[in-house]
């Protein structure tokens, strides 16, 4: 245990801003997004996660997202394990012939605003799998889509910044 | 070569033809007729070599039926056997009382290309679903596979386990966490797994296909996409299949950087997994700990190299960035601190009583059951088998840098985060010698375009383990067929033979992460 918490000590905060030249702007965009997220759901933003078909590179991110540079739930991002709980439904990957029903039925069991994000170049057009007779292409050919985050992987920044553009395109409505 | 040579030789005699330019290269092909395609498996079982894989490619183009190919590997030898199968009769021989892997294989085989092997224990579909067309095979050239397919009606049949008090658990294709689709049907009683079956194909994307509509140089970037935590694995191996089959020779400096680019990858996802793993059984402090190593590897990646993942820059020829003085000077940096305090964390590992309580014993693949499933890379290396491209069938820089591969032996949850660990270490310092002896020079070269008909072979260690690419170019010159086979084409069999019986539905998460298979890679 002395070890774990020495550790601890010896670590520190990573979560940005700390001195780092890559991305100052994860806490603009992320502070922005808090505002945001604070008008219009009061505290936090429920996404849930669906792979339609990715290859497991946008998954990654999403993890890196939790991890303690972006650390994401300070600005109100959580991840729920329940469609029923969400109210946005994070899409990656084109979607294959095969999962076409499983999101289907993920996309009837989420509440209201039922807010859609494609993420990746393939959730926007199916990217380099394109349509054929297993993939259907982009998320907007099976399920109504708010907001698309194109990129191969998006990074965990291009996310934040695709949601913040998500709440204040709601804003607008 | 000799071993397997000699046992086919003996066992089928003039029967077998062999060809390629150099017999004693690391992959020795060669062409038997069809009804001995089963005779050459039970010689293969005889001198304990594995079947690494089997697939079916459509030569119609080529003016020929269908070919129906497996590979074997004993020790540093590939053996790739081919029987003719003509249209008019599109059945094979079953391997799979030979050999277990074949079980999937051949069952994807009959699904996509419409081939039936005859003697397979289990007619069930596999990767296609009951919804698609019976006679829809996306493999056969005469598939069109621009149209969407209709849906028809169907049931998959599960396998059933009935006694008192045995009930079902479904679990997937959408699970609670952020991960990739796919179904697990669990037969228990009370907490305890009797049986475990599962269903994938849920991201199948049609890539074999895509490959076919696509040109050489385009194929490298959908290759890199088969699986995206192990892209440049899979972008290298279809470098070195296509380099393997124009005999392009790469530059030495290309080598040690795809080298460099490989350890990296294994590094990180290492590194995620041991944290994952840890965070399975409540022990977030790791997870936070790893991630956080994690991403600094990414984001130095992305200075050095553009990309967090290292998408893309595996090229044919080489790879299409460099790094400088500098960028030797910053790997060595970043690894010297990411090691001081990895090594910090593997005390703390080390020292967790409960953390091995839930992980030793947990999900046990032993040394004989992954001998007969097949397994490959960290899976088995886990459970007793040595087993390693970099080692057995080295590429250069392998072959002057050499592995030191760990192996474990009592094939648990604890020995699988023990080998990510033995791993990390061992591809730090494989990373510090390479970029000591980095040469100097281009890093890319001109590629010639395959001949016609030519094919091409290339086994790679990613981090899962070994990677197959197979590649046949067609009587233009285009690719006929591009043959993949990912580790979890083995590995998800081990994990549904570890977890039944002596495991309980809670822990099945962690069997699960500690196995961690690729979905993406296994449907294509």
């Amino acid at each position: 245990m002395i070890r774990i918490l020495r550790q601890i000590l010896r670590t520190g905060i990573f979560t940005e801003p700390v001195p780092d030249n890559f991305t100052p702007e994860v806490i603009e965009v992320g502070e922005q997004l808090k505002d945001e997220i604070w008008k219009r759901f009061h505290r936090s933003l429920t996404i849930r996660q669906v792979d339609a078909g990715s290859c497991n590179g946008c998954e990654l991110e999403i993890h890196a997202m939790n991890n303690v540079f972006y650390n994401s739930e300070r600005f109100g991002i959580h991840f729920t394990a329940s469609p029923r709980f969400a109210d946005v439904l994070l899409v990656t990957g084109p979607v294959t012939r095969n999962m076409e029903i499983a999101l289907r039925r993920t996309y009837d069991s989420t509440p209201a605003p039922k807010l859609v994000v494609a993420m990746g170049d393939c959730g926007c057009n199916g990217g380099i799998f394109g349509e054929s007779y297993a993939s259907l292409g982009g998320v907007d050919k099976v399920i109504p889509v708010d907001l698309i985050i194109p990129g191969c992987p998006p990074t965990p920044l291009d996310v934040l910044a695709g949601l913040l553009k998500l709440m204040e395109k709601m804003g607008k409505k | 070569m000799r071993e397997m040579l000699k046992a086919i030789t003996v066992a089928l005699g003039t029967d077998v033809r062999f060809y390629g330019p150099n017999i004693n290269g690391p992959m020795l092909p060669c062409v038997v007729p069809k009804e001995k395609f089963y005779d050459v498996a039970r010689a293969m079982k005889k001198i304990d070599a594995m079947l690494a894989a089997e697939w079916a490619a459509d030569e119609s183009l080529l003016g020929k039926g269908f070919g129906i190919f497996a590979c074997y590997r004993l020790k540093d030898q590939y053996l790739v056997v081919k029987a003719d199968i003509s249209p008019d009769d599109p059945t094979f021989p079953s391997i799979t009382k030979r050999f277990v892997p074949a079980y999937r294989f051949e069952r994807r085989i009959e699904s996509l290309m419409g081939l039936t092997p005859v003697g397979h224990p289990d007619p069930r579909p596999w990767i296609k679903f009951e919804d698609w067309p019976q006679d829809a095979w996306p493999l056969r050239k005469t598939f069109d596979a621009s149209k969407h397919m209709p849906r028809v009606s169907g049931e998959y049949a599960w396998v059933t386990v009935e006694g008192e008090g045995v009930y079902e658990i479904a679990v997937g294709p959408v699970h609670a966490g952020i991960i990739e689709p796919g179904h697990f049907r669990f037969s228990a009683v009370g907490e305890q797994i009797i049986h475990l079956e599962a269903r994938l194909g849920y991201v199948h994307k049609g890539i074999e296909k895509r490959f076919e509509s696509l040109s050489w140089t385009e194929g490298v970037r959908l290759a890199g996409r088969v699986s995206g935590d192990t892209t440049v694995a899979h972008s290298t191996a279809y470098c070195m299949a296509l380099e393997n089959m124009t005999r392009c020779a790469v530059p030495a400096r290309a080598q040690w950087l795809r080298a460099i680019f490989l350890e990296r990858e294994r590094i990180a996802n290492h590194l995620g997994d041991i944290g994952a793993i840890c965070n399975d059984v409540a022990f977030t402090f790791m997870l936070y700990q790893t991630m956080r190593l994690k991403e600094i590897m990414l984001r130095t990646n992305l200075g050095l190299f553009g990309h967090r993942y290292v998408m893309d820059r595996v090229v044919p020829g080489g790879v299409n960035m460099d790094i400088g003085a500098q960028g030797v000077k910053d790997i060595e940096e970043e690894l010297d601190y990411i090691l001081e305090d990895f090594e910090r964390l593997v005390h703390v590992l080390d020292d967790n009583a409960s953390l091995e309580d839930r992980t030793r014993d947990t999900a046990i693949l032993g040394r004989e059951q992954a001998i007969d499933l097949g397994v490959c890379g960290i899976v088995a290396r886990a459970s007793g088998l040595d087993l390693d491209c970099r080692k057995y069938n080295p590429y250069p820089p392998y072959d002057q840098i050499r592995v030191n591969v760990p192996v474990l032996t009592v094939g648990d949850v604890h020995a699988r985060l023990w080998i990510r660990v033995e791993e990390v270490r061992e591809s730090i310092r494989l990373i510090r010698a390479m970029l000591k002896t980095l040469p100097e020079g281009p890093v890319v070269t001109e590629i010639k375009l395959p001949a016609h008909t030519a094919t091409g072979f290339a086994a790679v260690e990613g981090w899962r383990g070994e990677i197959i690419y197979w590649l046949q170019a067609g009587p233009a010159g285009e690719i006929n067929r591009c043959m993949v086979r990912d580790p979890s084409d083995l590995c998800w069999l081990g994990l549904e033979q570890a977890v039944p019986f002596g495991n309980i539905v809670p822990d099945f998460p962690i069997c699960n992460k500690s196995f961690n298979q690729s979905y993406s890679g296994n449907d294509l």
